[in-house]
């Protein structure tokens, strides 16, 4: 019976991009796809688009609005599933939050990975006066995924989406707080089955999906793909790499780059500015309002530019605010100069691979706003992600071929491009050239473009589609954690007056470790005081390979680890006495979901007590 | 211009006016006018309706005035037309019209999908069957004899095969087109 088979497992396979500033949601129907002929769509979003006005988009604007009680009717935000909210989520937010910035949520999700603030606690909007109720990262991301279930669950009454199969994307560089915080989000939003990707895989599995098996053609056994996201807010650096294990084609996710907090909003953002520059060199100030407008207007003018290289100016018009348009408007114009100039030489400068993206120092612990990255010239990201990682395929079986001795960076041979910004054909140009000049230096071959990518939906498309690939109907990425997780443990060594005690770093979680399965038990024990909570420096390293659970290190170069949030423990005082000291080691597995979990376990004793990542600001004591 | 705005004022009248759209139609037919006014102004008097007027749809006028609404949000639409164009240079006039162009254009691609009637180039001969579709195409000029006709395509005409307006909440006033805007 089609009954008993439709509820062992989900005919629907969904996949969620919860974005920085764009969520979408696309499916597979299991029961309609074979193979690699996949049944696909993408989920009209019911959203509003005005006061009292519900429209259907495909694209969710992570953007939330917390309404004065006076400044919307009766009904005005009114959704076909809720006849009253006191909140508004997607374009009316993003359109009415552009004149009332106090009253906007935005960029939940980089928020949701600041270290240096409380995720769970009311914090945004930032700037919202003390009579506005504020929300929490984790709230804004349960909000939009809640608006997402509420209107699958509208058109898809017969297969609520609670009991799909939902895979939620995540920047590869998502910390494992970060990790845990969208799963909470996610279940708390009411879906059951539950896994969560890294987005630069999801493109990848995007473009395997709409290759209809053409990829095996496009690529070969000891390629090394690299995939550039840049989305809306950040920008994501991912390697795989193409093995062959008997006889088939395989891809393996060898490393991913740091979290770098800028994106296309930055750079529409920086165009404006520098055309409001202009403008204000020739009398003509704008306020907040016309500068919102202007940066609208220059996001059309730059996609026509890069459209057409014949064209070599935009006239461009900010309206008037008042209803006198005509007279009150200003006109100004892009030049294909200043385009480049201030994207392509601001964001993308020609790069030697050498280079290191200006430094900063440590992110102050009482800093309020987000940690933007403060180099933003993403080609000096990108080198150093590939020097940083030049020995991340040294290991690897099955890759078939290896990088010259003389290679200073790990060589891709070949490119997938995804996130809207590389929509500009200039952009996603400079890019290839600055790495194929980087590769032509050291003798090797340029890297080829991926063709045939959707970079808008190619997250949500790609997520829904590893979701029918894991049930076994198509190739796989394995990766497992792209990280070696480290807890810090005091060093014997003698200790100098007046300096911090030297720490040791314990491996608790070796590289790549897979969903689902769990690290051996480090011999190390540690002393937690019953009903104390006790906190613990944590670790990470993306080039340190080799570790293994229980090796300890003395030393390490600064960047080869480096610092996440501490850990903290809390052991119940129930059947012990506060106070008492008890021996534990501490364990590591990774969820189905996808999630770190750290545990506590009594020498000799069979209980479990979960170590949380410390998600609350690291100002507190 | 005091045409164009009557004539765009009238566009309107008659999509949301069933009334208005029969004295409208009427008038043009030739029909005089069931009381006699000077012209049909857009503001114009009370306009009996005919008394037998048999089966007129009603016009959605909920619809006419949120596409209204929408011009008037991403076109600037009403701002434009109500504004008096006459003491301003046609750079002036330009740059707005920009501001016009791209909205209109951009609410006309998100709500309408919309194709030409004819897909032949303008200008070339086509030959219309007998029983050819009097609503999508009109004939003019020479208008004798029996189909099938032969003439130039002169125009392409466009034609609605998808419209997506947003839903409106119970209670909805579309009347206000654009809110008005108090900064504190």
């Amino acid at each position: 019976m089609s009954d008993t088979t439709a509820t062992l497992s989900p005919r629907y396979t969904v996949g969620i991009d919860l974005g920085t500033t764009h969520c979408a949601l696309s499916w597979v129907d299991t029961h309609t796809s074979d193979g690699e002929k996949v049944a696909q769509g993408v989920l009209e979003i019911p959203q509003l688009t005005g006061p009292g006005a519900v429209e259907g988009k495909s694209l969710l604007p992570s953007f939330m609005y917390l309404p004065h009680a006076s400044e919307m009717a009766p009904g005005d935000l009114a959704l076909p599933w809720a006849a009253a909210q006191d909140f508004a989520v997607g374009e009316l937010a993003r359109t009415r939050g552009a004149a009332t910035p106090i009253r906007l949520v935005s960029s939940a999700k980089s928020w949701l990975c600041h270290p240096g603030v409380d995720r769970r606690g009311p914090i945004l909007p930032v700037d919202a006066p003390e009579e506005v109720q504020r929300v929490s990262p984790l709230e804004a991301s349960i909000r939009y995924l809640s608006h997402l279930k509420a209107a699958w669950d509208q058109q898809h009454p017969e297969a609520p989406l609670a009991q799909q199969d939902v895979t939620v994307t995540i920047p590869a560089s998502f910390d494992p707080a970060a990790r845990e915080l969208t799963a909470e989000a996610a279940q708390a939003a009411g879906f059951a089955h539950l896994t969560l990707l890294e987005e630069p895989q999801a493109a990848l599995y995007s473009w395997i999906e709409r290759s209809s098996g053409q990829w095996r053609k496009q690529v070969r056994q000891g390629d090394i793909l690299l995939v550039v996201d840049v989305g809306g807010g950040t920008t994501d650096l991912s390697l795989m790499a193409v093995l062959e294990r008997d006889g088939n084609l395989e891809l393996q996710r060898v490393a991913v780059g740091e979290h770098i907090l800028l994106g296309g909003d930055n750079m529409d953002l920086a165009l404006a500015y520098g055309v409001a520059r202009k403008l204000a060199a020739e009398g003509k100030q704008l306020d907040p309002w016309q500068t919102r407008a202007l940066a609208h207007a220059c996001r059309s003018a730059k996609e026509t530019l890069f459209s057409d290289p014949a064209v070599m100016a935009v006239p461009v018009v900010v309206p008037s605010r008042g209803s006198k348009l005509i007279g009150g408007s200003i006109r100004t114009e892009v030049t294909r100069q200043e385009l480049e100039q201030t994207l392509l030489e601001g964001f993308f400068p020609p790069a030697a691979v050498s280079d290191q993206p200006i430094s900063r120092a440590r992110a102050a612990l009482t800093q309020l706003g987000l940690p933007y990255a403060q180099d933003a010239a993403i080609t000096r990201h990108l080198a150093a992600f590939l020097t940083r990682q030049r020995g991340a395929t040294a290991q690897l079986e099955g890759l078939g071929s290896s990088l010259p001795e003389a290679a200073t960076f790990l060589h891709p041979t070949a490119v997938l491009f995804n996130g809207g910004v590389l929509k500009s054909g200039a952009i996603a140009e400079r890019v290839l050239a600055t790495l194929n000049g980087w590769l032509q230096a050291e003798g090797a071959a340029p890297a080829r473009l991926l063709a045939g990518a959707d970079l808008d939906l190619a997250v949500a498309r790609g997520a829904a589609y590893y979701g029918y690939v894991r049930r076994g109907r198509g190739v796989r990425i394995r990766g497992g954690t792209a990280q070696a997780y480290y807890v810090a443990v005091e060093s014997s060594m003698p200790a100098i007056p007046g300096m911090e005690p030297p720490i040791q770093a314990l491996c608790l979680a070796p590289f790549g470790m897979e969903e689902g399965s769990e690290a051996t038990l480090p011999a190390q024990e540690f002393g937690l005081v019953v009903g104390e909570p006790v906190h613990f420096r944590f670790f990470g390293s993306s080039v340190r390979r080799q570790d293994q659970v229980g090796t300890t290190l003395d030393f390490w170069a600064p960047d080869e680890l480096h610092e996440l949030q501490a850990i903290e423990a809390h052991l119940p005082a129930q059947g012990r006495t506060a106070g008492e000291v008890v021996r534990v080691r501490l364990h590591a597995r990774i969820t189905e979901t996808g999630v770190l979990e750290l545990e506590a376990l009594p020498v000799g004793g069979t209980e479990r007590w979960k170590v949380e990542f410390d998600a609350r600001s690291d100002a507190q004591p | 211009m005091g045409r164009i705005a009557l004539a765009i004022s009238s566009f309107f009248a008659i999509i949301s006016r069933p009334d208005f759209a029969a004295s409208v139609a009427q008038l043009r037919d030739g029909v005089p006018a069931p009381v006699p006014t000077p012209a049909p102004a857009p503001v114009a008097a009370p306009v009996p309706t005919p008394p037998a007027a048999p089966v007129w749809q009603a016009p959605p006028e909920t619809a006419a005035l949120q596409l209204l609404g929408l011009l008037q949000r991403d076109a600037r639409f009403v701002d434009f037309i109500e504004q008096d164009v006459a003491a301003f240079s046609d750079a002036d006039i330009g740059g707005a019209a920009r501001v016009v162009h791209e909205g209109c254009r951009k609410v006309l691609r998100e709500h309408f999908t919309i194709a030409t009637v004819r897909t032949e180039a303008e200008g070339s001969r086509i030959t219309l069957p007998a029983g050819f579709d009097a609503a999508a195409v009109r004939v003019t000029g020479n208008v004798v004899g029996q189909p099938p006709f032969t003439g130039t395509l002169v125009h392409q005409g466009w034609r609605v095969s998808a419209s997506r307006l947003p839903k409106l909440a119970q209670g909805h006033d579309a009347s206000v087109l654009a809110p008005a805007e108090v900064e504190l």
